[in-house]
């Protein structure tokens, strides 16, 4: 098959480019271990309320773990609990939650904390909180009519500050 | 050619490809209706009339536009193009294109009819477990086994064209041997949702089971939904390879590398739609990781068809007398319609690619995903790319097939149209990427989330789009008018149906290329390689299934 010469080149240079970017992105997931939610537990969604840790969700300090807080959340149609999240500047926070009803979403604006809500499993991201302000919680994705009214507020407080 | 010279299309294969097209151009109108609908209620400053919901709108809006409009316009062009290229169709071949015809008409008219009495407000995706109506699910059922009859008629065609060439040392005709892969790689895709609608949805909608696994249900469409996007675009490629360059008075660059283009396509579309659920739970991320690296691969024939274009149009330019590093571009048919609306959709697939980019990019997905960053990438590569090339495909054969003419003035209103459409696409896709990066959810309804700041400032990128969607929404209705005029009104004539011819430098096109057994293997490898995995510790590790809710 016959190949302009110039379009080699190009292609040369334009598959080069990605493999390079490809690579980026692999250093960036298993050696820096930067990997979207992909949590594995799974739970009975209609016993959710029974089972820990979503008999009490909230926030939780932790000891003895690589992050400080485990902040709890149940999402339901169209409520989040808790309706609030307030945690100190430069917290490292492991996110847990489900949804106990329909597929949920839960995405902290401005952040790169973006997860999907599945009745039945457990959705988990570690983040550290590295900047101070109020960051509004939405539900991303499509759960009914009352999906808008569906949000809820991160407080992240600087303790050197009040 | 050696063959009978074909020109035009027979008249009785016209009949059926217009039959599409004028389903097509009706959804065209209703759905481009609901868009302004939409971005009028995210404005705040209006509500719907008589209780309709905004979701209501969404889901016309996505059905119509991304389901209706692409599937009966590509069927239309794709019966058009095999009878150009290949020959008038056998009376049976024609008959399975005429109840393909039926059964999607029948079924979007059944899923129609359910969403618009409420009964159906689960968006395009139908994502479980808000559950349906049962008369949905049969609808989408109808238009897909529709396809898969439609789509043997024109595979038909082009097996009876080889076996009359047999031992020829032509290739097969370019534009039905395009056609034949968009069919194969859209049979194997719509396997997935058709398991996940046959086995899991419709008999959980009519009470048969009671629950469904929802995680299985999503990725069963996901193996579906990423090969409907390149159902979508292989046509405008069609265009693009082998219309484009006869109509500006060139020759196809390079006819084996345009079969490449659409091998690589057909092989990469369906082992890649986990980079839709890269947030999702229950998955494994070095898999989705794996998933990514296969998407990507679709660079390479991106890359080698802008560089097919870009040369033809330069080789071209060159050839009027443009002189310079630039000057060919000058020398280019800017006033035809024919060239310039395409063109403008193949400006767009620039940003509208890169923004993909960032979608598929593993961790970067999490900046973006259901953000509105999303529906505005997609209205540059899908809504601006994909249809600006199917109008400017229209404007040429809906009067060829009517025997009509595309006069001077209704082709300067076809590029009114074209430049109101990037004019408006401009504003609501920039509005929407950029709303979409301050975190703006996609498949919203208007909120002030409880006043929060963020919200507030997401405000202005809303009205944004609403100027933008409105002069879309004027650009639909030109495009109506030119349609209308080409159906009835226009002068008779003969319009052309432009195919090109291969460049000389081309170079001889190896028959392995044709081997569709072999790339079909090689597709089939891939896709167990992709998904057996990921499939079996879905099912392996699946909690209790999910009862249907019905929230809207």
């Amino acid at each position: 098959m016959h190949i302009h010469k110039y379009e080699k080149y190009f292609l040369v240079f334009g598959v080069g480019t990605l493999v390079a970017f490809l690579i980026i992105l692999g250093i960036g997931a298993f050696h820096q271990g930067s990997h979207p939610n992909s949590g594995k537990k799974t739970l009975d969604y209609e016993k959710v309320k029974e089972i820990a840790p979503f008999d009490n969700p909230g926030v939780h300090k932790v000891e003895g773990k690589d992050w400080d807080y485990e902040v709890v959340i149940l999402a339901s149609a169209f409520y989040y609990n808790p309706p609030e999240i307030e945690v100190p500047l430069g917290a490292k926070v492991k996110f847990i939650a489900t949804s106990e009803d329909v597929i949920h979403g839960f995405e902290i604006a401005g952040t790169n904390i973006n997860m999907m809500l599945e009745p039945g499993y457990v959705s988990e991201y570690v983040a550290e909180i590295n900047q101070a302000g109020e960051f509004l919680i939405v539900c991303n994705e499509y759960c009914g009519t009352g999906h808008t009214l569906m949000h809820s507020m991160l407080k992240v407080v600087d303790p050197n500050e009040s | 050619m050696s063959l009978n010279k074909l020109t035009t299309v027979d008249r009785r294969d016209a009949k059926l490809a217009l039959a599409h097209i004028y389903v097509a151009f009706i959804a065209l109108l209703l759905g481009g209706l609901a868009g302004l609908l939409q971005v009028f209620v995210r404005t705040g400053q209006f509500t719907l009339p008589a209780g309709i919901g905004y979701y209501q709108v969404l889901t016309v809006h996505g059905v119509l536009l991304g389901l209706i409009l692409t599937t009966f316009f590509i069927f239309g062009f794709q019966i058009a193009s095999v009878s150009r290229t290949s020959g008038t169709f056998s009376d049976l071949q024609r008959r399975l294109g005429w109840i393909g015809f039926w059964l999607m008409t029948i079924g979007t008219t059944a899923a129609a009819v359910m969403v618009l009495l409420n009964k159906a407000t689960v968006l395009y995706t139908f994502y479980a477990p808000l559950q349906a109506h049962w008369i949905f699910y049969l609808g989408l059922t109808l238009v897909v086994v529709g396809s898969w009859v439609g789509g043997a008629g024109q595979v038909l065609r082009y097996v009876q064209w080889r076996k009359e060439n047999k031992g020829s040392k032509e290739p097969s005709p370019l534009l039905s041997f395009m056609v034949v892969i968009n069919n194969l790689m859209w049979l194997v895709a719509t396997l997935g949702v058709a398991v996940s609608v046959l086995f899991q949805l419709l008999p959980w909608s009519l009470g048969l089971i009671e629950r469904v696994d929802v995680l299985l249900s999503r990725t069963l469409f996901w193996y579906f939904g990423h090969a409907l996007v390149y159902f979508w675009l292989l046509p405008a490629y069609m265009v693009w390879y082998v219309i484009i360059p006869k109509v500006i008075g060139g020759k196809i660059f390079s006819d084996s590398l345009a079969r490449l283009s659409f091998i690589l396509f057909l092989l990469f579309s369906v082992p890649v739609g986990l980079h839709h659920q890269l947030t999702e739970p229950g998955i494994d991320g070095t898999w989705k990781f794996i998933q990514v690296i296969l998407t990507m691969a679709v660079v390479v024939p991106s890359l080698m068809t802008a560089f097919s274009m870009f040369a033809m149009f330069e080789l071209r330019g060159r050839e009027l007398g443009g002189k310079g590093i630039f000057g060919w571009i000058r020398k280019l048919p800017w006033n035809d319609s024919r060239f310039f609306v395409p063109f403008i959709g193949m400006l767009a697939f620039i940003p509208g690619g890169a923004g993909g980019i960032v979608n598929a990019s593993y961790q970067m997905n999490q900046l973006v995903h259901n953000t509105i960053w999303v529906p505005g990438h997609f209205h540059l590569t899908f809504a601006s790319a994909v249809v600006l090339t199917y109008f400017g495909a229209a404007f040429w054969l809906i009067p060829h097939l009517t025997g009509r003419k595309l006069t001077k003035s209704i082709n300067n209103l076809a590029n009114i149209s074209g430049i109101l459409w990037a004019i408006g696409m401009t504003i609501m896709s920039a509005a929407m990427h950029i709303a979409g990066l301050l975190g703006a959810p996609r498949r919203s309804d208007y909120s002030e989330y409880g006043g929060a700041q963020q919200a507030y400032d997401w405000i202005p990128y809303q009205i944004a789009q609403a100027v933008g969607g409105t002069i879309l929404f004027i650009a639909i209705l030109v495009i109506m008018y030119v349609v209308v005029k080409l159906i009835w009104f226009a002068p008779k004539g003969e319009e052309e149906f432009p195919v090109g011819d291969v460049h000389e430098s081309s170079g001889p096109t190896p028959p392995l290329l044709e081997n569709f057994k072999l790339w079909l293997v090689i597709l089939v490898a891939l896709i167990l390689f992709a998904y057996t995995v990921p499939l079996i510790d879905i099912i392996s590790n699946a909690p209790p299934g999910v009862k249907g809710y019905k929230l809207w």
